[in-house]
């Protein structure tokens, strides 16, 4: 009974000790990024775009596939749940809205997580196992402005351009089936979906991917820089970051929907 | 000059002017263990240290706090005259201009070809144009023998080239101090004695202060002015060359005739190792 509540006590201490540590390094890259041109240590812009294009560029095509995808699958459940009242059409609204406010940023979040997470804590971890953190800290350069910071603007920037395209794609994933069952063409299916959508809607879809942006940089990059114990220890803080994300993210999810929902 | 003697008995430290590295009464614990242990010795200007010791030691320890990497318990680290142990982050970042470090496994960035992980103390701390950049590191990778290499990538490099090019990026903005982690560890007897007289060559024609941890004897005895004996987290001794060969200390000796280590068994202490209780029954912490 002791150990199982010194167990829980020291699982509660590390908690606390990892959310105090993303904290800090969200802050301190924030910091960084706004304040390091004063200190002739900027973070550079080259790396943020180099960082933009490994996130955001090269994840369009599978983004796409998977948004499209969804949408068409909420066409096929829609139409089929709506026939029985009579309220085919209301898809329409159903699926664009659930798309932009909801489904597009969920799943490019999770997509990013798995595909681009995992990769920084890989990278960072095994930097820090070849002692690449130590050189770059022995040459004067700080690993939080040179690592994280380029990540973090590129994870805030990149995320929400995919969600939008995400927003598209999945609506056109819709379009596509229900032209079919609905006898109406793509363009008047997206004119209409055009139509019952609000900035509003959009809005929250993206400033939702804002903060799966910070969430799975913080917890990527957090995760590399702790680990510990090898190429097996590389790989242990891959599988939590991915994880840690993914679970992050819907919590986060849920949080946000239910108070912009108020 | 800080001596031997000075060390053994404890005697107050005086600093010489051409002290680059002074280490005083340097303790440090790892969560409650004890690491190092009143840690005291000078390196002087133009000056090869070696810092020998066996394994677990603690000489790759005693270099991450010269580095300035971690902080320790108590006592202090002066670089050039400065303590690094109260230094803000600004100073020490200036300070870092002045050092190279060129770790055991080289850490050269795997991302980067050769020419690129040369340039990069460069390119963060010059506002030097590409030509110059170019020029330099293959003036600093001809120092090395590396020419011709710029453009290949660390896995592409055998182990010597990866220290050789680590040496090249730790000495490529001219700095006052050299740190070389294990030089000769992983290398074949040829491609060490040739790093021990880059080493040497470097000291002569940029009369750089070199600090080198390493545990192979031969290479200790050919490169170090003097040499600080590390066991246990203690410094055994801090001497010459023919000092540490003369010494009578017996771990000293040991260490040079590379007889193993025997420790007395502490016949409880080995029972609550195997049993894992402690001799009163009760079950360690």
């Amino acid at each position: 009974m002791k150990k199982a509540i010194s167990h829980v006590g020291k699982l509660s201490l590390n908690a606390i000790e990892e959310v105090g540590y993303a904290f800090m390094l969200l802050v301190e890259s924030l910091e960084w990024f706004f304040l390091g041109k004063f200190r002739n240590q900027s973070v550079r812009l080259a790396h943020i775009f180099h960082e933009a294009m490994s996130i955001g560029v090269k994840a369009v095509p599978i983004a796409s596939i998977l948004c499209f995808s969804v949408g068409m699958m909420l066409a096929l459940q829609g139409l089929e749940t709506l026939k029985p009242y009579g309220a085919q059409s209301q898809v329409v609204t159903g699926i664009a809205v659930s798309v932009t406010r909801e489904f597009s940023a969920l799943i490019i979040g999770i997509i990013v997580a798995g595909r681009s997470g995992s990769a920084i804590t890989a990278r960072i971890g095994t930097m820090k196992e070849s002692q690449e953190i130590d050189a770059l800290r022995v040459i004067g350069i700080n690993p939080v402005r040179y690592l994280a910071a380029p990540i973090l603007i590129a994870m805030m920037l990149v995320l929400p351009l995919l969600t939008v395209i995400g927003d598209f794609l999945g609506m056109l994933g819709g379009a596509v089936y229900t032209s079919f069952e609905l006898n109406m063409t793509v363009a008047t299916y997206m004119n209409r979906s055009f139509e019952v959508l609000s900035i509003n809607d959009v809005a929250q879809g993206v400033s939702k991917s804002i903060v799966f942006a910070i969430i799975i940089v913080l917890v990527s990059v957090s995760n590399g820089f702790k680990v510990t114990g090898g190429s097996e220890g590389v790989g242990r803080s891959t599988t939590r970051s991915v994880v840690l994300s993914i679970s992050y993210i819907i919590v986060a999810d849920m949080i946000f929907t239910f108070f912009l929902t108020r | 000059m800080n001596t031997a003697a000075q060390v053994e008995n404890n005697l107050p430290h005086q600093v010489a002017p051409d002290v680059v590295i002074d280490v005083k009464n340097l303790v440090t614990h790892y969560d409650d263990k004890l690491i190092l242990d009143d840690i005291n010795f000078t390196v002087n200007k133009g000056e090869i240290m070696v810092i020998m010791g066996g394994s677990g030691s603690g000489k790759s320890t005693l270099l991450r706090f010269l580095l300035g990497l971690n902080t320790p318990t108590s006592g202090t680290v002066s670089l050039l005259g400065k303590d690094i142990t109260q230094m803000s982050a600004q100073e020490m970042y200036e300070m870092r201009k002045q050092m190279g470090v060129a770790f055991q496994g080289g850490a050269l960035f795997g991302s980067m070809t050769v020419a690129e992980n040369t340039q990069l103390p460069l390119r963060e701390h010059t506002r030097l144009d590409e030509n110059t950049m170019r020029i330099m590191s293959r003036m600093k990778l001809e120092v090395v023998n590396l020419a011709g290499f710029e453009d290949l990538m660390p896995a592409q490099l055998s182990g010597g080239m990866i220290k050789r090019a680590a040496l090249a990026r730790a000495i490529i903005m001219d700095p006052k101090l050299l740190f070389f982690d294990e030089p000769s560890a992983g290398l074949d007897p040829v491609v060490a004695a040739e790093l021990d007289e880059l080493i040497l060559r470097l000291r002569d024609a940029m009369n750089m202060s070199i600090v080198v941890v390493t545990h192979e004897l031969d290479s200790a005895f050919k490169i170090a002015d003097r040499i600080t004996v590390l066991d246990r987290g203690k410094i055994l001794m801090c001497g010459t060359v023919d000092e540490v060969r003369n010494s009578g200390n017996e771990r000293i000796h040991n260490l040079l005739n590379r007889k193993p280590r025997q420790d007395a068994v502490d016949v409880d202490e080995y029972m609550g190792r195997l049993t894992g209780r402690n001799i009163k029954g009760s079950l360690p912490d």
